[in-house]
């Protein structure tokens, strides 16, 4: 009996041995991306006097802006053991949507955030519920939505972008500065703000409610949710819809900054948003990830590139070094993985 | 944990290593050229203009341009962080006119002179425009296709895109052109295949099955002329009469071959070099003409190893 019992607590505090290291594995990963970051910025810092400028501080927050929203969006589905390719064009795609509502349709602006938001939820319920009902794998899922909203983006522009001049007020979601009309001197734009505001309510979400326990639940074992009594479907799709409005968001942040919809644009940044999520450490095989982790990865990959720029390095050696970064920094995870 | 860091370090100061050694001098004139594109040949002859001038004139120039000309937000990213580094001026060929012209007004303000080059932007910002009048170029094949096709038949257009400016001046340079002076020669289909070798193959191959009396192909740029070459090569049909726009070697080749029977190229290396020059004089305060033509000639077997024409002609 009393042996028994030795047996449940030592079971009860590997339990929460297991968690603590959990917090503690977590913690150390976004030491590492962080001290990789502060390293960058020393190092640019250092090399060229043009880099710690407060314009090109600001440069660098405003061009993660929108691939960091994005790879917030990736990270909610990649926690859960699943890939998404379309929010480079699902983003087009709402912002499209906004030039319809906005430019074609002339209504009034709250109708074209909701409607650009409201798009990107419907895309990703769609793409949920191929995946989880009709049992496609997430990768040609998703794969098959980019394509049909790259198209789609085509098809409702007539293949030219949609300007907002109609809208003058539209520029100032992503350009505008709320904080440069209080603090003139760091006029930080409202764009990097949506960022930090939509990585703070994703991270709450994963944090602190059932959907975001659920979302780790089926990334580590999903069939052990399923059997456990989880509405595995439901959730699944539910994140996938909680994804595509937060590309709704992006599409609005990089329309507004351009002040127009671009229907050929979006291809490829998937994929730069699939690197800032590996860069801030969320495991590809799911079940593990923060999104402070990929917003310093999104920060990490402006910065290098913002600081080659910077110093001048040729644009083909550019891309050599930032494939390199992307590879080193998962590494380093994967050895730390191992060694814990 | 240390090693990681360590070793996360000893790549970044690797990277900054490379980087310094090919940093510029700091004494010189720093010009950076933000171009449409980087790894198609022919931003790389642009390119190349541009260091012959930033050789012949001693100053500094760097070149880059975003993957695909789709990526207007990642050229005004490359637009902010040219203009972090204070220039002394900056070339710009703009992918959207409208979506730069808030980084221009700064550059404006800072009194960085502004260059355009390739295609004009819409604003009066920049001091002057280095720029092919496609209209022109495309009127002089439109010319050319009526002469080898005896001024009647069925001809089709395959164009890069309905979007940028160079893609509406070439077709409707070419178009208005039969309409004003060729009333015998039809017009069948004109398609845009994005520039895209393959689809642009696929196009020009569905133009011949719906038409196969078919006399003639205008392909408006590299990648379109290298589908259409394609397409009709595929097709197995002989006798039709291909123009296409630029140069490389695909198209260079098919010319020497008899394949194609010419095309406008360009200076695109004169369009680098103008655009640097023009931004010095720019810098120097003097007067710099509003539009530089920086000119387009017709090529085909006859002239193609003309050393006027050789040096303009990239592969």
């Amino acid at each position: 009996m009393s042996n028994m019992q030795a047996t449940t607590e030592s079971v009860q505090k590997d339990n929460a041995g297991a968690a603590l290291k959990r917090r503690f594995d977590g913690a150390q990963q976004k030491l590492l991306a962080f001290a990789s970051l502060i390293v960058l910025v020393l190092v640019f810092t250092f090399a060229s006097p043009n880099f710690m400028q407060t314009s090109n501080v600001l440069a660098i927050l405003q061009a993660t802006s929108v691939n960091g929203i994005l790879a917030v969006a990736a990270t909610l589905v990649i926690i859960t053991g699943g890939i998404d390719l379309s929010v480079g064009t699902l983003m087009t795609f709402t912002a499209i949507t906004a030039g319809v509502f906005l430019t074609y349709w002339g209504l009034p602006l709250p109708i074209g955030i909701l409607a650009a938001i409201g798009a990107g939820v419907l895309c990703g319920l769609i793409s949920g519920t191929i995946i989880s009902k009709m049992k496609v794998p997430p990768f040609i899922a998703t794969l098959g939505m980019m394509l049909i909203l790259k198209g789609l983006s085509l098809v409702i522009s007539g293949t030219k972008p949609i300007y907002f001049n109609s809208t003058p007020s539209f520029p100032v979601i992503s350009t505008g500065s709320i904080i440069g009309d209080i603090i003139p001197s760091v006029p930080v734009p409202n764009g990097v703000l949506v960022l930090f505001a939509v990585a703070a309510l994703a991270s709450y979400i994963l944090g602190r409610t059932v959907l975001g326990r659920y979302c780790f639940a089926l990334g580590s074992n999903e069939e052990a949710a399923r059997l456990s009594g989880v509405n595995v479907d439901a959730w699944k799709i539910s994140i996938y819809a909680l994804s595509g409005g937060i590309c709704g968001i992006a599409g609005l942040v990089i329309a507004s900054r351009l002040n127009s919809a671009q229907p050929a644009l979006g291809q490829g940044y998937e994929l730069d948003a699939i690197a800032a999520v590996v860069i801030g450490g969320t495991s590809l095989s799911g079940g593990r990830g923060t999104i402070l982790g990929t917003v310093i990865g999104a920060l990490i990959m402006s910065v290098l590139l913002n600081g080659l720029r910077i110093l001048s390095m040729p644009q083909e050696w550019q891309t050599v070094v930032t494939g390199s970064i992307i590879i080193a920094a998962v590494y380093a995870d994967m050895i730390r993985k191992k060694k814990a | 944990m240390f090693t990681r860091r360590t070793f996360l370090g000893a790549v970044s100061a690797t990277a900054v290593v490379a980087a310094t050694g090919v940093a510029r001098a700091a004494d010189k004139l720093y010009i950076p050229l933000i171009s449409k594109g980087f790894q198609h040949q022919f931003w790389q002859a642009v390119k190349a203009g541009a260091d012959k001038a930033a050789k012949e004139f001693g100053v500094d120039v760097t070149f880059e341009g975003p993957d695909t000309e789709a990526q207007v937000d990642k050229q005004i990213d490359m637009l902010s962080a040219a203009l972090a580094k204070h220039p002394a001026a900056i070339g710009f060929a703009a992918l959207d006119s409208q979506a730069a012209i808030p980084l221009l007004k700064k550059a404006q303000e800072v009194k960085i002179p502004v260059i355009a080059f390739d295609s004009g932007v819409d604003s009066d910002i920049p001091v002057a425009t280095c720029s092919t009048d496609n209209v022109a170029a495309a009127a002089l094949a439109a010319d050319k296709m009526a002469e080898l096709i005896g001024g009647e038949g069925k001809i089709a257009l395959v164009v890069h895109d309905q979007t940028s400016r160079t893609g509406i001046d070439r077709r409707d340079g070419f178009v208005n052109q039969v309409k004003a002076k060729y009333p015998k020669i039809q017009i069948v289909d004109i398609q845009y295949g994005a520039g895209d070798q393959l689809q642009s193959t696929e196009i020009a191959k569905s133009i011949i099955t719906a038409n196969p009396d078919i006399k003639g192909f205008f392909g408006a740029n590299e990648g379109s002329a290298i589908g259409v070459i394609n397409g009709v090569k595929e097709s197995g049909k002989s006798g039709i009469v291909i123009i296409g726009y630029d140069s490389g070697k695909v198209q260079k080749q098919a010319i020497t071959d008899g394949v194609m029977a010419g095309a406008i190229t360009q200076n695109p290396v004169g369009i680098g070099y103008e655009t640097v020059k023009a931004a010095i004089a720019a810098i120097k305060g003097e007067a710099v003409t509003k539009h530089i033509d920086t000119g387009f000639y017709w090529y085909d077997k006859t002239n193609i190893t003309d050393p006027k024409i050789a040096a303009v002609l990239y592969d």
